[in-house]
């Protein structure tokens, strides 16, 4: 099944870290990004980046800032192939903002 | 062609069982067919195509037990293990964290102890219709995220193990509810358990707690009114029951049990004695505290050491805490304030606790405690 890891956190949730944990953070997050696992992800770039777009009527309505104004953010999300839902929760527990203050949204995929 | 098989069933066991099939199906045909071109990858195929088939089928017939709803066996029906492992994993599927507290209660009722969707509905105060929602949208939840039908890895089996346990005593805590005794229910479920787990001292912990407890239940309350430990009448209490919990209890000791279920069920072993060793009360309390890091508990330590006859550590212990809007501290401090003499202020912490209490029978017992001020 896949399911998609949706991280969220509070921008700015790695400044507090030194030069080698930041380090760390980010060889975890490549490694997961390399697991055979991994089916796609990404990085965002900060909330100050964000435009919201709806559509009302034909018409394209465009405003800066996140859907959510809220004091954690949507930073950045993987998808992962696993078997079963305590195998994705391991993966989900292993992202580094989980262990920094953050929370990731696991949930299923559609199945297509 | 055996590890690939593991790593491709995650099963040790079958994996067995489907080489061995193999070979006895090569050791059939080769000799009338002729050996394959790939030997090698033939009995791989063969093999993993035969535990595709078991798994299917057992599948399926998990599957339809479930949907038909058919009640639980009892304990004593449970001679067969392919029943067992099936019953635990299902113990573990109905408590997975990922599924609302509430859900997992009320599934464990369900699929555990058989409880109709009604009964259990009655039980909490909800509609049977409400609650069928709750178990519809919990089972939903459980195939559409792919929560396994397994006993969880060695490595996560404490803390899903924890889960389970916690349930259960949320079940037990209910007590008699709607014409349902939960607390039967609950310690029905832990019989259950201890029997599917044995080797697991918490799980003999919890038992030995809820029996060990409920041998008591006659005797807590006066009619209507609340009656404290040291003034139950004790021919009140289920002495057989007491009898089976301390059973456990030494079951779970000799597997070297130390967590939260068992040191609560030392102490209520030695809340049942004739003359209770309030010391060894209170330092089992001291080390539950650092299990728990819970201030209730420290509270509960209080009372112990109130009762050592150690009033003034019994109000150090309570001052220390921080937990001004519960009124046990309120009513723990008046004990010990009364007894050193020191009436207003006692009076003021049953006042205080009075302020707080959420039932008639609590505000009874506190308005009887100033009353005797």
């Amino acid at each position: 099944m896949q399911y998609a890891m949706l991280i969220y956190a509070e921008p700015g949730y790695t400044d507090a870290l030194s030069e080698d944990e930041g380090k760390a953070v980010f060889a975890d997050y490549m490694a997961l990004g390399e697991d055979p696992r991994a089916r796609g992800g990404g990085q965002l770039q900060p909330i100050e980046t964000a435009t919201t777009v709806r559509v009302q009527e034909g018409q394209t309505l465009t405003t800066d800032g996140p859907f959510a104004d809220t004091k954690e953010v949507f930073v950045g999300y993987y998808v992962f192939d696993a078997d079963n839902l305590d195998e994705a929760i391991e993966l989900a527990a292993r992202i580094p903002a989980a262990r920094l203050g953050g929370a990731i949204e696991v949930r299923p995929l559609v199945e297509r | 062609m055996f590890a690939s098989l593991v790593g491709f069933l995650g099963d040790f066991d079958l994996a067995e069982e489907a080489a061995q099939e193999a070979f006895a199906v090569a050791a059939e045909r080769w000799p009338r067919d002729g050996i394959p071109a790939n030997p090698g990858a033939w009995l791989t195929v063969t093999a993993r195509n035969w535990a595709i088939d078991r798994i299917r089928r057992e599948r399926t017939l998990a599957e339809k037990a479930r949907q038909l709803e058919v009640p639980e066996a009892t304990v004593d029906e449970l001679d067969d293990t392919a029943i067992d492992d099936e019953r635990l994993e299902l113990i573990f599927t109905c408590c997975h964290p990922a599924l609302a507290l509430e859900a997992q209660v009320a599934l464990t009722l369900r699929a555990l102890g058989g409880l109709t969707t009604e009964e259990i509905g009655r039980a909490f105060l909800i509609s049977e219709q409400t609650m069928k929602r709750r178990l519809s949208r919990a089972k939903a939840k459980i195939k559409a995220t792919g929560i396994p039908f397994a006993v969880p890895a060695e490595h996560r089996l404490p803390d899903r193990l924890d889960a389970v346990l916690a349930v259960v005593y949320l079940i037990y805590n209910e007590g008699y509810s709607g014409r349902i005794d939960l607390a039967g229910e609950a310690i029905r479920l832990g019989r259950v358990l201890a029997a599917l787990m044995p080797d697991e001292p918490e799980v003999h912990g919890l038992l030995a707690l809820m029996q060990i407890h409920h041998a008591r239940r006659e005797a807590r309350f006066s009619g209507e009114e609340l009656v404290l430990l040291e003034d139950q009448d004790r021919s009140l209490w289920d002495l057989q029951e007491i009898a089976t919990g301390r059973e456990a209890l030494e079951r779970a000791i000799a597997l070297r049990g130390r967590g939260q279920y068992v040191l609560q069920a030392a102490i209520a072993s030695l809340q049942a004695d004739d003359g209770i060793d309030w010391n060894e009360v209170a330092a089992l309390y001291a080390q539950l505290a650092q299990i728990t890091r819970s201030p209730v508990v420290d509270l509960n330590r209080a009372v112990a050491v109130a009762q050592t006859g150690d009033p003034e550590r019994a109000l150090e212990i309570v001052e220390e805490l921080e937990l001004s809007d519960y009124q046990y501290l309120h009513s723990t401090r008046g004990a010990p304030l009364r007894r050193l003499g020191r009436t207003d202020e006692a009076r003021e912490a049953f006042e205080r606790a009075l302020a707080l209490a959420r039932s008639e029978r609590e505000r009874r017992f506190l308005e009887r405690r100033i009353a005797e001020l």
